[in-house]
């Protein structure tokens, strides 16, 4: 099962929604990992004739399923940085009406929505589904640097090496959560690393 | 005191601009600077007409940077409830009169990439502010204006003098009318679209933008409602301890405040939601026309927007 009842928590922190097909001659999907069950569960030979669908596998084995819906046009991509060029080609051509679907990891969901809003769609207007991992995408508030797919509090900044607690702060504009160093006051004491939700 | 807070003017420039529509300027009696504003804003000006307190809110057209004066334009409806008669027939130059601070209930959306106008008649003056500070900020913007013909074509010289590329015009004698459907479809993503014009454009523009797929917060619309005779009816205010009588010609909004009786509002054209008022008991229909209330509220009967609802019925209590 790739759904993940995510506990209640503060204002900030973003709230994924479930996937609806909606009406538009043009639809744009882009999925990672588990997030191409969210489109397998929506998918309609009709609404794929009319879809581009970005897909990063992330190590899954679905896009053998998710070819064989007929999307319009489908794309595959090693990672989403790699994605990124095409999803913003495709942004930079599309005209309104074209309806967004993100469904997948919280770190892919929250850049792309940054993309999207970067060319003037409300967030409001961006369909979202988290499917599989929990991990996030962290950024550390000394050094700013981006550590992707953290999955245990406390963890240890990719960047400057800092030991950082997994807050549920999120940054919209980052499209990450905020980590701020643990041992600030008593370097090294530090507690035991355990699951984010656990 | 209810409303935005006032300032006193005088009015130093009124210009006709065709048989219909004329251009008031106002300055400030003190000779001090007006507030800055935003494209969109509108002010409530008030009119002592006779026994009557007139309140009428017109978009602010001049420049939101411009805070030696304010202009606004004034369609003339003959068969309106007075409040244009009396900016066209009574209001004279040097005149002193009380207006409201802006307020705008429909601002530019600034994360757009491209704001698309859509005018109908005088619903252009909303736009003529909005466009001075596009031009300024260098924002990416199109107008598509309709009229009746050309001689009621409000500003449509200045504007395609000054904006040939962003300008487009249509007249209704020559049977000219936007293509609203492709117009829509050819938009890059990123657009939102702006009308302001008569209830029938509004709601044009707007399905024809929603079955497009075109998200609700992408569309922006503004129509100030006159509130509408109706029948007389008797209103008791719980809070004031008083009943009253709201008379064919005035509105609900109007009989409060005309028996002394605080009550909040900032449009008065059932747009803003600032008159929202809680309905106690009732025996009898509502008669809602404002754009506040949901459908759903408004078929629970517990709400009504005094600025342009009624009711016909036997009683009616208010929470005020």
């Amino acid at each position: 099962m790739s759904k993940f009842e995510f506990p209640k928590s503060i204002a900030s922190r973003p709230v994924w929604g479930t996937l609806e097909p909606r009406q538009g001659e043009h639809h744009l999907m882009i999925a990672d990992a588990e997030g191409a069950e969210a489109v397998l569960d929506i998918a309609t030979p009709d609404l794929m004739a009319k879809t581009h669908l970005i897909y990063i596998p992330k190590g899954t084995d679905y896009v053998e399923r998710l070819q064989a819906l007929n999307p319009a046009q489908f794309y595959e991509g090693p990672s989403y940085e790699a994605a990124l060029q095409r999803i913003r080609r495709v942004l930079e051509d599309a005209h309104m009406g074209l309806q967004v679907y993100l469904t997948g990891t919280e770190g892919m969901m929250g850049q792309a929505m940054n993309e999207v809003m970067t060319v003037g769609l409300p967030h409001t207007a961006i369909q979202t589904e988290h499917r599989g991992s929990a991990a996030r995408r962290m950024q550390c508030v000394h050094c700013k640097g981006i550590t992707e797919d953290v999955e245990v509090d406390p963890f240890v900044c990719s960047h400057c090496g800092l030991n950082l607690f997994v807050r549920d702060h999120y940054s919209r504009r980052l499209a990450a959560y905020q980590g701020v160093r643990v041992d600030a006051e008593d370097h090294g004491n530090l507690p035991e690393p355990k699951g984010i939700y656990e | 005191m209810s409303g935005a807070e006032k300032i006193q003017v005088k009015v130093t420039e009124i210009t006709p601009l065709n048989e219909l529509v004329t251009r008031f300027r106002f300055e400030r009696i003190d000779g001090g600077h007006l507030p800055t504003f935003s494209g969109g804003a509108h002010t409530v000006v008030e009119m002592q007409d006779g026994g009557i307190t007139r309140l009428n809110p017109y978009s602010l057209m001049s420049s939101p940077f411009d805070q030696s004066s304010y202009t606004i334009s004034v369609r003339r409806d003959d068969q309106g409830r007075g409040g244009s008669l009396f900016m066209h027939q009574q209001v004279k130059l040097g005149d002193e009169m009380t207006i409201s601070y802006p307020v705008n209930l429909f601002s530019l959306d600034l994360r757009a990439r491209k704001h698309l106008f859509l005018a109908g008649g005088i619903g252009i003056t909303p736009f003529l502010a909005q466009i001075k500070q596009l031009e300024l900020l260098h924002g990416h913007w199109e107008l598509h204006y309709a009229c009746r013909n050309e001689g009621l074509a409000s500003y449509a010289d200045q504007l395609t003098d000054r904006h040939p590329n962003e300008t487009h015009l249509y007249y209704d004698d020559q049977d000219q009318v936007i293509d609203l459907k492709n117009l829509l479809r050819g938009q890059p993503l990123g657009t939102h679209v702006y009308v302001c014009g008569p209830k029938g454009m509004i709601d044009w523009v707007r399905n024809t933008a929603s079955a497009d797929g075109w998200p609700e917060d992408c569309v922006h619309y503004e129509e100030f409602l006159a509130p509408q005779p109706g029948k007389p009816f008797e209103v008791r205010l719980a809070k004031s301890d008083k009943v009253i009588h709201v008379g064919e010609n005035e509105s609900l909004l109007e009989a409060i405040e005309r028996e002394g009786v605080d009550a909040p509002y900032l449009c008065r054209g059932g747009a803003c939601g600032q008159c929202e008022t809680v309905v106690l008991d009732h025996d009898g229909n509502f008669v809602h026309r404002d754009h506040w209330l949901t459908d759903e509220e408004k078929a629970a009967g517990k709400k009504i927007m005094p600025c342009v609802s009624r009711f016909e019925g036997k009683a009616l209590v208010l929470d005020r």
